[in-house]
């Protein structure tokens, strides 16, 4: 589904990440690991395709298209969606009106899908203005499922939930990643920025990566990967790219 | 209704904009002046009068102390100039005791042919009742160059509710000076919004507010769009003038290119009352929008606030729509209208409806 290749990516003139390079296959969930300021969420928006994020060289194609310099909102139209971490507040746009905006869907389903999340409430108010960090997330997973994309990028999911919400979150992440349909059948990926492996108590994950200095330093089974950063630190991924 | 069925097709969906239903649907009067000459005044609501200026003055003899009274007639030339024409026009609207009535009532003020229009408008609601009313002005499509005075006196009497809701469509060349002020007794409510988004030269205006009773309370609501060629310079001013009154100003200001000198100022000076100014200006071309809110306390017992933000579209909350599929554009557009989304409490359906058309059909030149 996506494919990244040597990938480059500079912020103001600065590189960030290195040499990126990254295969998720259709049904598949990554996991991405790293220090703080190594680099995740700067991949993760060079993804997206936003401003500020260069792509110096290499190259990122989805379902077979090269998307490395498509506009924004033509990735999101091909399937790609995004959990934002710090969403921004948009006084005056209701988030009702912005899920009828990006979505073909009437008043009523947008409705049942936000009782889903506990959102129906909210549907009247301004954009992520004053939300909680759980009201937040909850608003951005219902975005994700109003918008329904095929590959969702997950930037940190856990980050502001108490317990409660967590686990209603990693449900409902199981269920847009499709996670109840039988493993043959699954089409949808995600991609998730994750500090603490939290997420990995309600879904599956396929691979892990460990990012450090803006390169991908391990690949390997996630929960292994989780194991040794909780036991060794980062350090020990430093360690395996130079072996 | 001869003279509005002359009216051309262009100017018609001119006057639509700025409220003028020339059918009447969903209005309860209606007064319509056509440079100096009064061509409509109906009312169908018991208990209103809508009665052009002149004719009020010469069936009641009391209209005289509401005449020139909220304003003076000396504040500047503009008031001079109207205190000197021998035949005032415009309208007074008398609200009697305990009448109240949701459906709005319209004043349209129309400049054709003439170089000046004048208007003299008293609005005058007793006690415990309630009014809404529109007034529209606007431009002839045809005309290139001229100037409307009015003045607009507003008394709202004790417990009563005066909602007035004025949007503004005219043309490059029209200067604009409005001047009004409002007397609000006790546990009185005004409510005043205002609407301008087309270009113009020039509008010049600073409403007051007296609150002179216990509890009554103003609230100012202005949305307006700058373009290149056009200055306004708008303000409104609260004079919280008796205890527990309160006042809240609300400015959204966009410019593409023209001016927009944004003035506030809330007095507070007596014990319990607040206020608050609030200003949001959006640069989205190269012009000005100049914030300049005052508020002053005299006591220990006011408490008075003001916040004022001026900026251009923050690029995140763009590349965060597209990301949910829209189109710079559409999300561009999508931000613009959110700004602007000031819900007034309190205000109809139909009014807000009539707001909402405004800055929908604005926002097709953004």
């Amino acid at each position: 589904m996506l494919d990244i290749s040597d990938l480059h990516v500079s912020v103001d003139g600065t590189e960030k990440l290195h040499d990126i390079n990254l295969h998720i296959g259709h049904g598949e969930t990554h996991i991405l690991m790293g220090p703080n300021g190594s680099g995740k969420s700067t991949l993760l928006k060079a993804i997206m395709g936003f401003g500020g994020y260069t792509i110096t060289s290499g190259s990122i194609v989805f379902k077979g298209q090269d998307i490395t310099g498509m506009p924004i909102h033509e990735r999101a139209h091909l399937g790609i969606g995004m959990m934002f971490q710090h969403p921004p507040a948009i006084s005056g746009l209701k988030l009702g009106k912005l899920l009828a905006a990006t979505s073909h869907l009437g008043a009523d389903a947008i409705e049942a899908l936000a009782q889903t999340v506990n959102m129906e409430g909210f549907l009247s108010r301004d954009t992520n203005v004053g939300f909680s960090g759980g009201e937040i997330k909850r608003s951005e997973v219902l975005q994700l499922k109003v918008q329904q994309p095929d590959f969702i990028m997950l930037d940190e999911p856990e980050s502001g939930v108490d317990l409660e919400n967590m686990s209603l979150m990693g449900k409902e992440i199981a269920g847009l990643l499709e996670k109840d349909v039988h493993i043959v059948n699954r089409r949808r990926s995600g991609l998730i920025i994750t500090h603490t492996g939290y997420i990995l108590d309600y879904l599956e994950a396929d691979q892990g990566h460990v990012l450090i200095d803006g390169q991908i330093r391990c690949h390997g089974n996630p929960r292994e990967i989780l194991r040794v950063v909780k036991e060794k630190g980062y350090g020990e991924c430093v360690r395996c790219k130079q072996m | 209704m001869s003279d509005i069925d002359q009216l051309s097709q262009e100017d018609r969906e001119r006057l639509a904009l700025t409220g003028l239903e020339v059918g009447m649907q969903n209005r309860c009067g209606s007064f319509f002046q056509i440079d100096q000459n009064v061509i409509q005044t109906t009312c169908g609501a018991e208990g209103i009068e809508m009665i052009p200026i002149k004719a009020a003055l010469e069936k009641y003899d009391w209209v005289k102390d509401y005449y020139w009274n909220a304003v003076s007639r000396d504040k500047d030339k503009y008031t001079q100039y109207l205190a000197k024409q021998e035949s005032p026009q415009g309208l007074v609207v008398i609200a009697h005791e305990g009448v109240k009535v949701e459906m709005p009532l319209q004043a349209c003020l129309f400049l054709r042919e003439e170089p000046v229009q004048h208007v003299h408008n008293i609005f005058i609601a007793r006690e415990g009742s309630e009014i809404n009313i529109i007034s529209g002005c606007a431009s002839s499509w045809q005309k290139e160059h001229g100037a409307h005075i009015g003045v607009t006196e507003i008394y709202v009497g004790k417990g009563a509710k005066v909602t007035s809701t004025m949007i503004h469509n005219w043309n490059p060349g029209i200067s604009v000076f409005p001047r009004s002020a409002t007397i609000i007794e006790e546990d009185g409510t005004f409510l005043s919004n205002y609407v301008c988004m087309q270009p113009v030269n020039r509008i010049d205006m600073y409403p007051t507010a007296r609150l002179v009773g216990k509890n009554a309370v103003a609230r100012f609501s202005s949305i307006v769009v700058a373009t290149p060629g056009s200055t306004l310079d708008l303000g409104s001013r609260a004079i919280l003038g008796a205890e527990h009154t309160s006042a809240e100003l609300i400015t959204r200001a966009i410019t593409t290119g023209g001016t927009i000198i944004s003035r506030g100022h809330i007095l507070g000076e007596k014990d319990n009352t607040r206020g608050h100014i609030e200003c949001k200006g959006l640069i989205l071309k190269d012009g000005i929008v100049h914030a300049i809110p005052e508020i002053e306390g005299t006591l220990t017992g006011t408490e008075l606030s003001h916040e004022a933000a001026v900026g251009k579209i923050a690029r995140h909350e763009i590349e965060y729509l597209m990301a949910r599929g829209l189109s710079e554009e559409e999300a561009t557009a999508t931000i613009i209208r959110g700004f602007l989304d000031v819900k007034i409490s309190g205000l109809p359906a139909v009014l807000q409806a009539q707001i909402d058309a405004a800055i929908d059909k604005a926002e097709s030149g953004f």
